[in-house]
């Protein structure tokens, strides 16, 4: 197994009430920058590998940017906010992202239950069974993304799929060449399922592993008071998972609001005249696809704002909560 | 908080250099030509690779006998990631090849992204050149200059199973309402069969439906393009197409879905009375378990008798701009797209020659070729030729209009309607 975890690992970091003596002595003039110089070589390496990218997204986004432009075949203009206001005035912009919205969160909240519902399960099973259950949720987790959709989408074949011939098979007439990507949502509800398939087992084991770490006194004293399962983990454990709960929510909102290969595969680039599409797909399409680099950087910039206010207003709310982070 | 630090020490970076514009790249024509060295030299590469193989080498051993200490080398890149492979040579010129197979419908946003050479000097000096068919080197030009040389084209006909259609009762469809009749009457007959496989997302099968009624994509006025799918006849044209994908022809739930190369697996599987195919698939067709059963026509016409304006697909061989070497990389590609090489990648390949006189000597010999050459003779039609249509093409808007259609989602005047101010808009952008 990957994850090596110690034997009991404490949630809450215990605070030291008074500074360690150690620390005081040290606060020097030169002393003062000290840590800048340790946090050096992660801010360069950030610097480089993330805020140089995002700050040429940004750049892009304000410039007329396409194929003629980047190879120097038509003057580059620089445009403001252009980009920016095209998307707004475009009602297409809009549905994909209230299409994105819906998906993502439908994704979301699947994955973080049936993740939660089975680590609470695994630990109630006999050793074999669960490690039997983990060896097949990670083989799901491993497999690729674009395997996984194609492999999914094979199964739900209309004519040669075997889920429509067991649908059949057991006497539903009306699944016989029923296309699963013919109505919007229909479409939806099946990449849905395939990511909630390949993303549950991460939350599953993280859970798990959170689980394990609560010590079984403060289990054994609740089931002695009489607090039933779902009692015990709604009033004991979630409490005490808070942290990684956090942690395995936004891992999971950023990583469902940034499906590409699922909706591309599985509805060949965004739908039936486009009714499946994304932002992250209709990003791909624009800037890539169409070469509007200008306007596909717009659409990467409108993301990325996106998630951080999600994340950040995800926070918020949970230290409004009085959590501490 | 650390975080928040660390976000104004990067607005910091980013404000110090918002200055500086977006990288760009220079394709200026190259002032050298050199007589020497490696002429690097990009094909596509195909499913069965070893016959395009063999012509090619063939022709570069001839090539480098009469060329002293010149070498041609090819690399094969695949079709599916063309896209990205010729951007990254427009946006690096130092890593773009000297000559290139590239798709006829490509061609527009290569020649705006000014990535490909003016040959239509060299087309006009070249002997053989004088025979190539007009209609399809209209293909290869934009204001008048050519940027390519056709090396081969592809036509789609009507495919049908000649068992089917006799047990169906019905003869071979000689006008379009036939079709849509017998595609019908074979669906009665069959009810687990497909009448006619057509796709919504088949644009090239449904292209010659919209020609046929008199309709158009676009017109072009001046170098300017305007949507024409609102006409009338356009109307008429998308109408008659998207009336095969009803529940007694061909399933909106199964063929909305569906591209050119679906539908037609559909008739190879033995699972369609009749198919809009290709040159191209005759090979897979004759192939398959009802080879003695099927026969090929032309897509018919409006009236009977006449044939639809088919669309000119094909590949052309250019010439990059950035080459060090123009004129060994125009005598390679008239070598390469010679008639003795068009014949052998025909006899290899299939391909269908763009030399009016090849196809000729080639229809008397191969008479399963003749159905496409006389689709070639009545008249092909293209694709708008302006870079903006690889956008249109990017966006689906085109395809899109026929699914909203067969799904139900719109009516024919108003996806109709739509489109055309969509695309209008993607024009005008230019």
């Amino acid at each position: 197994m990957t994850l090596q975890l110690p034997a009991k690992p404490s949630l809450q970091e215990p605070k030291p009430a008074t500074p360690s003596p150690r620390r005081t002595k040290r606060r020097g003039g030169v002393s003062r920058f000290e840590h800048w110089l340790y946090l050096a070589p992660a801010l360069i390496v950030l610097i480089a590998l993330m805020g140089y990218p995002l700050f040429q997204l940004v750049n892009v986004s304000l410039y007329d940017y396409r194929q003629d432009q980047v190879s120097g075949n038509a003057p580059l203009d620089f445009i403001g906010l252009e980009n920016y206001r095209t998307l707004m005035a475009d009602p297409e912009f809009w549905q994909v992202l209230a299409n994105t919205v819906i998906f993502a969160s439908a994704c979301v909240i699947l994955t973080l239950v049936t993740g939660s519902a089975l680590a609470v399960l695994a630990t109630r099973l006999r050793p074999w069974v669960r490690n039997t259950l983990f060896a097949v949720s990670l083989g799901a987790w491993a497999t690729p993304a674009v395997t996984g959709s194609a492999v999914w989408l094979f199964l739900f074949d209309p004519t040669q799929g075997l889920i429509n011939k067991m649908l059949a098979g057991i006497g539903l007439s009306q699944f016989v060449d029923h296309s699963w990507t013919y109505e919007k949502w229909s479409a939806f509800g099946l990449v849905a399922s395939e990511v909630v398939w390949c993303s549950f087992p991460f939350v599953m084991v993280t859970v798990y592993a959170g689980i394990q770490a609560i010590p079984t006194e403060v289990i054994e004293a609740a089931r002695l008071d009489g607090a039933s399962m779902p009692r015990i983990f709604s009033n004991i454990m979630l409490p005490m998972l808070r942290p990684i709960v956090i942690i395995v929510t936004i891992q999971s909102i950023i990583w469902n609001f940034k499906i590409f290969s699922q909706i591309y595969i599985m509805t060949s680039g965004g739908g039936i005249a486009g009714q499946n599409m994304v932002l992250n797909v209709y990003g791909y399409q624009q800037a890539f696809a169409a070469s509007l680099y200008g306007l596909g950087s717009a659409l990467g910039v409108i993301m990325t704002v996106l998630l951080l206010v999600i994340t950040l207003v995800y926070l918020r709310l949970l230290k409004r909560s009085g959590e501490v982070l | 908080m650390k975080i928040s630090r660390m976000l104004a020490v990067a607005t910091l970076a980013a404000l110090a250099l918002t200055s500086c514009a977006p990288p760009t790249s220079n394709n200026a024509a190259s002032t050298q030509d050199d007589k020497t060295g490696t002429l690097r030299v990009w094909l596509f590469s195909e499913v069965n690779q070893d016959p395009k193989s063999a012509v090619v080498n063939a022709t570069i051993k001839e090539f480098e006998a009469t060329h002293k200490d010149v070498k041609v080398d090819v690399q094969y890149i695949p079709v599916d990631t063309r896209a990205e492979k010729f951007k990254a040579a427009f946006n690096d010129p130092s890593s773009a090849p000297d000559v290139a197979e590239y798709g006829n419908t490509d061609l527009a946003s290569y020649v705006a992204a000014g990535g490909l050479a003016d040959i239509t000097s060299s087309i006009k000096s070249w002997d053989e050149g004088k025979d190539l068919d007009p209609k399809v080197l209209a293909t290869t030009a934009l204001d008048g200059k050519n940027y390519g040389v056709p090396w081969f084209v592809g036509v789609r006909a009507l495919y049908f199973r000649t068992d089917i259609l006799k047990a169906a009762g019905v003869e071979v469809p000689k006008t379009m309402a036939e079709i849509e009749t017998a595609a019908r009457a074979v669906r009665a007959k069959n009810p687990g069969m497909l009448g006619i496989s057509v796709g919504g997302k088949a644009q090239f099968s449904a292209m010659p439906y919209l020609w046929a009624h008199g309709g158009a994509i676009a017109a072009d006025t001046n170098g300017t393009f305007s949507s024409k799918l609102d006409t009338p006849e356009s109307q008429a044209g998308i109408a008659a197409y998207t009336n095969l994908m009803k529940d007694d022809i061909c399933p909106a739930q199964t063929c909305a879905e569906f591209g050119g190369n679906a539908s037609v697996q559909q008739f190879i599987a033995g699972k369609a009375g009749m198919t809009i195919g290709g040159d191209f698939n005759y090979k897979a067709i004759a192939a398959s378990e009802f080879k003695d059963k099927f026969g090929v026509v032309p897509v018919p016409g409006v009236e009977a008798g006449s044939i639809a304006p088919a669309f000119a697909g094909g590949n052309n061989l250019g010439v990059f701009k950035s080459s060090k070497k123009s004129t060994l990389s125009n005598e390679f590609v008239q070598a390469l797209a010679s008639k003795k090489s068009q014949l052998a990648m025909f006899d290899a390949m299939g391909n269908l020659p763009t030399f009016t006189d090849v196809q000729k000597s080639v229809a008397e010999e191969n008479p399963y070729v003749a159905p496409f050459i006389d689709t070639i003779a009545a008249g092909t039609n293209f694709v708008p030729i302006t870079s903006t249509w690889s956008t249109v093409d990017a966006k689906g808007l085109f395809t899109n209009m026929y699914q909203q259609v067969v799904t139900g989602k719109a009516d024919v005047p108003t996806a109709a309607k739509d489109t055309t101010a969509a695309m209008n808009k993607i024009f005008e952008a230019k």
